[in-house]
């Protein structure tokens, strides 16, 4: 195996990654929170078409990754409405919430399809981007290194600042955090826009980096995964990076596995792979009984003040 | 505050959920209704994209007698049978499901409704309700092969597919046997991704088919995106379904494209006059089903030539890629010097040629 080889291995494993990765830490703030919100999908495709049509308009790639965020954080609020507002069901709303996402960015869709936009990939200059070994450094797009910077980002602030701390408090036991004075429904707003940001330009990393287009329900069932890749991290930012990465390296050994002729193992056991590894996880969490398993306490459970 | 409650908002969602699913063209009670299972998303700018316009055809030519819905995203299992049999409670004349999983659920609603006339695309199963039509897309991938065998400096071909049912295994046969012709050493890495829509896979699996080596990959799934990846790298590819050389000026040779207006406005003109009958049609490039768009700058004139011809020689009969002799991936002999494999054969055709790497 020649470096070159190795490396464009690696770009592809990044590039099946990194979407699930931004979409996933999203997902885990909305959980510590005490929020579950299986909408990601729709928050995904929300932000792909967004980031992408901002793209389009203003030939300016980092007001689309912008309004990814905020196309992403905006459909999350008709969620966070609902749930915190209206105590809707958080199962039935996110999945609401999916569905409306796709629905709605296909509609906005239809005057993009067939456009395209330059691709949004690295900003260092070419003598590092496209150098034969350092690419493997410097050859990717921003959404790239922003998604690993966010990754300590997040678990910093949830472990080391007070305003994580409260966040975590919501999450875990939302009565106390309401009777000292802390206001639920903030915070869980904040968390959810937060998520819904993150999910958007996860998204828009398909429409403006991998294939810069739009194309209807493009995401192609990614925030699920991203959803899964929460449980099988347990709540936790770094485990998160090393899930997202091993499901991105499974991806791509079933593509390697099936373009080589590899057929010791049938390659429909690599295509299940993450989703039986999620079942797995699941099963050593709730072996291990609620304390051990990092959830959230009140996770998917309505904040209704007693008095 | 919980006067929105979960029955009311379920409630909500079922009804923008039927709302979006079923786009209906126009009203009118006294108008044929004909109705459409799509497989993706009628903007996939492929597949789906191209039965789409086949429906508008129909809208065309026959706007006045008849009336098309259709239905979109279907997918290709149990959940298919409600959508099929929601159409025909519609009251819909004509039915065309257009996708080979579509198959045993279109029967089945067939049984359902003896006087509805049904349409199963790329299938092999028929009843006295239901016809089958699919499009020789293999003659169009030999024209694809042709450029891809001669223009390649590797060798090494690929090929991205969806699922190993016969349309894909005649479409990768077809392409290999061609590349061949033109250079003997041609071999095809073939990923089949489990799925005809993936945008991030379809990209991620051409990426993996480019770092072993395929200097031109074709697909047989039905996003622009490998193209996409393909013009990245400078490298070529060709356009499935439709004309896609908008998504990659660059690396789009050519395109196969499915045409089905004109079989579309035939069965439905059969249905107002009252002599549909059911049948087997398999159409190719001589009829028009499938065609060929225009080569790009980057197809040399040799190339253009000896595609030509393949062209040429399907518009008339004297070329047929699956002349024997044949061996398939084990070196055995399939079919024997001089003879032509049956369309019967080809229908039910489960085996690669030799030249084709596969995992499965």
């Amino acid at each position: 195996m020649s470096p070159d080889f190795i490396i464009a291995a690696i770009m592809t494993v990044v590039g099946l990654t990194t979407p699930i990765l931004l979409a996933g830490l999203g997902e885990l703030v909305v959980e510590k929170a005490g929020v579950l919100n299986l909408g990601v999908e729709g928050m995904m495709l929300m932000g792909a078409i967004s980031g992408f049509a901002v793209t389009v308009f203003t030939f300016n790639p980092w007001l689309g990754v912008l309004g990814a965020a905020a196309g992403g954080a905006a459909s999350s609020m008709l969620f966070a409405v609902l749930v915190l507002q209206l105590n809707s069901n958080q199962v039935a709303t996110g999945l609401a919430l999916s569905i409306f996402g796709t629905g709605l960015s296909s509609l906005i869709g239809l005057s993009f399809t067939g456009r395209i936009v330059i691709p949004f990939t690295s900003v260092f200059p070419d003598a590092l981007a496209k150098h034969p070994l350092f690419e493997v450094i410097f050859g990717y797009s921003p959404i790239v290194y922003f998604a690993l910077f966010m990754v300590p980002a997040v678990g910093w602030f949830l472990k080391s600042t007070r305003a994580g701390l409260i966040l975590r408090a919501v999450g875990e036991n939302d009565h106390s955090a309401h009777s000292i004075g802390y206001s639920v429904i903030g915070v869980r707003y904040a968390a959810i826009a937060f998520g819904g940001a993150m999910a958007g330009i996860g998204g828009a990393y398909f429409s403006m980096v991998i294939t810069p287009m739009w194309a209807e329900k493009m995401t192609a069932g990614r925030g699920w995964i991203a959803l899964a890749l929460v449980v099988f991290a347990g709540w936790r930012s770094g485990r998160l990076l090393v899930s997202a990465y091993f499901f991105g390296i499974l991806m791509a050994l079933e593509l390697y596995a099936k373009a080589s002729g590899f057929s010791v193992v049938p390659s429909q056991f690599w295509a299940a792979m993450p989703y039986l590894m999620t079942v797995v996880a699941l099963t050593f969490i709730s072996a291990r009984g609620n304390a051990g398993s990092n959830a959230p306490a009140c996770l998917g459970k309505p904040f209704l003040p007693s008095n | 505050m919980t006067t929105l409650n979960r029955r009311s908002l379920m409630k909500g969602v079922g009804a923008a959920a039927t709302l979006s699913m079923i786009a209906s063209t126009a009203r009118a009670e006294d108008k044929v209704k004909i109705g459409f299972i799509f497989l993706g998303p009628i903007g996939d700018y492929g597949w789906t994209w191209a039965h789409n316009k086949g429906r508008e055809a129909i809208d065309a030519a026959l706007g006045d007698k008849v009336e098309t819905i259709y239905v979109e995203n279907v997918m290709e299992d149990a959940s298919a049978v409600p959508v099929i049999r929601d159409l025909a409670q519609q009251g819909c004349k004509l039915i065309f499901t257009t996708s080979y999983g579509y198959m045993d659920q279109t029967l089945e609603v067939a049984k359902e409704f003896p006087d509805v006339k049904f349409e199963h695309c790329t299938g092999f199963k028929r009843a006295d309700n239901v016809s089958t039509y699919n499009s020789k897309f293999h003659e169009g991938r030999a024209v694809l092969g042709t450029i891809a065998g001669k223009m390649s400096k590797s060798g090494t071909l690929g090929y991205l597919g969806s699922y190993k049912v016969p349309e894909v295994v005649l479409g990768v046969n077809s392409f290999c046997l061609s590349a061949q012709r033109m250079n003997p050493a041609a071999t095809v890495k073939l990923v089949l991704i489990d799925s005809w829509f993936d945008p991030p896979k379809e990209a991620a699996a051409t990426e993996t088919l480019i770092n072993l080596g395929c200097d031109i990959v074709t697909t047989h799934t039905d996003s622009p995106g490998p193209l996409q990846i393909l013009e990245q790298k400078g490298l070529h590819g060709f356009g499935q379904g439709a004309d896609m050389s908008s998504f990659a000026p660059n690396a789009h040779l050519t395109a196969i494209e499915d045409i089905w207006g004109p079989y579309y406005v035939a069965r439905a003109q059969a249905i107002v006059d009252g002599t549909w009958a059911s049948t087997d049609t398999w159409d190719g490039m001589k009829e028009g089903t499938v065609v060929i768009s225009p080569y790009s700058a980057a197809v040399p004139a040799d190339v253009a030539a000896e595609a030509d011809k393949v062209q040429a020689g399907y518009k008339d009969g004297s070329f047929d890629i699956f002349t024997g002799p044949i061996y398939d991936q084990d070196g055995t002999l399939r079919v024997k010097e001089g003879e032509v494999m049956s369309l019967a054969d080809l229908a039910v055709i489960d085996w690669f040629v030799k030249g084709v790497e596969s995992a499965s």
